[in-house]
């Protein structure tokens, strides 16, 4: 679209060009400058056909980020999609807080538990295997029985301790179907985003070329960021680790390297 | 190994916090404390008479290689043994808090054997 209006553009400027030469040759001045505000007027009408497909384009892209600021205002309650997306991320954060506290909770629960049995357990083998040597006394059978007995009970409580914290850990977990489907809405956006803006990018490249506009590169602006200001704040968590020679993939590279390095 | 050692577990997650803190009271160390950055930690740190400092990397505020350099320019704090937990899984980070006097460095996701490992290896350096 954009390309055919600089064609038609380009192609009135051949024509005219040939034509503003023979007028000129042929010392016609007011014929020759009547071609010039011809050439002058094409280039503009081509100049105004793309910037109203770039307003066009960019109302587009605008709706399609569904920014409307009136809503915003507070006149209706629809929000913009940016703000709702870092409030899911922010509702993402929670949810996985709460089920990490959630399992820990269950975690700390049930340890306890876990470590009296074995206890208990360990106490009652010495005796038990004495009565299988036949070594116990009758006083010290009837104490054996008592304490089995005890101890069968509080396996039998425990049990249901043990079972609810493992199935609340369960139930913990589905914290990771409801953060994926937030997530994925997000990923979502951030495509929509980046597409509407590529095609930004194409619009006003197809704008200049059409009048003519050229800019220098902005040199400054290009040099790559400082490794060593990025390394103090951190890059949080690699995705791609294996894909990735400059990073690690696991605690046993970690070890190496620092070995290397004389630890 | 002294295990009523007074342990400092730095980090930004509360959740991240109470992990380290769950498995170093496993390993029979009770006497933990808390702090969620470095600038909280630091303060406890020249106060705190601390004998060991698990910290995390990335974190608002103060970041753990600074807090780890404010350890290591600290008269006092110099020689306090620092074991950094962290995702910072870049080649040129570890060799970083290496240069910066880290005495050990364990990248998240982190089983509780290795930080064992890690913990037992410090205190085996420092007393030995």
């Amino acid at each position: 679209m954009s390309e055919a209006a600089g064609q038609d553009f380009s192609a009135t400027l051949r024509s005219s060009a040939a034509n503003l030469v023979s007028q000129l040759e042929a010392g016609n001045f007011t014929a020759a400058m009547r071609v010039i505000h011809e050439i002058n007027a094409a280039r503009e009408e081509s100049l105004y056909h793309e910037v109203g497909k770039l307003t066009r384009g960019l109302h587009d892209a605008i709706v399609s980020f569904q920014i409307d600021v009136l809503s915003r205002g507070g006149a209706g309650d629809r929000v913009s999609e940016f703000h709702d997306a870092s409030e899911r991320l922010n509702y993402v954060i929670e949810l996985t807080e709460k089920a990490a506290n959630k399992t820990m909770d269950m975690v700390d629960d049930c340890m306890p538990v876990a470590s009296q049995l074995g206890e208990a357990a360990e106490k009652l083998r010495g005796d038990w295997q004495r009565l299988g040597k036949r070594e116990l006394e009758p006083g010290e059978f009837r104490e054996l029985y008592r304490q089995i007995n005890d101890f069968l009970e509080y396996t039998l409580n425990q049990s249901s301790t043990l079972h609810h914290g493992l199935s609340n850990i369960l139930v913990a977990q589905e914290y990771q179907d409801l953060t994926g489907q937030v997530i994925k809405r997000v990923i979502g956006l951030v495509q929509d985003v980046e597409d509407s803006l590529v095609s930004l990018v194409k619009m006003a490249s197809a704008v200049e070329d059409a009048a003519g506009i050229s800019h220098e590169r902005d040199q400054q602006g290009e040099s790559p960021p400082q490794p060593q200001a990025r390394n103090a704040s951190g890059e949080g968590p690699q995705v791609n680790a294996d894909q990735r020679p400059d990073v690690v993939s696991g605690q046993d590279e970690v070890d190496d390297l620092l070995s290397s390095l004389g630890f | 190994m002294d295990k009523n050692m007074k342990i400092l577990v730095v980090d930004d997650f509360s959740t991240m916090r109470r992990i380290v803190k769950n498995l170093l009271r496993d390993l029979g160390f009770n006497n933990t404390h808390e702090a969620d950055d470095g600038t909280t930690a630091l303060p406890m740190l020249q106060k705190g008479d601390f004998d060991f400092l698990v910290t995390d990397w990335n974190m608002p505020g103060m970041t753990g290689i600074d807090l780890l350099r404010a350890v290591r320019a600290d008269a006092k704090l110099a020689n306090l043994p620092v074991l950094m937990v962290t995702a910072e899984a870049k080649r040129e980070q570890i060799v970083e808090a290496a240069q910066a006097g880290v005495n050990g460095y364990v990248i998240k996701p982190f089983t509780a054997a290795t930080l064992k490992e890690k913990i037992e290896k410090i205190f085996e350096r420092v007393n030995g």
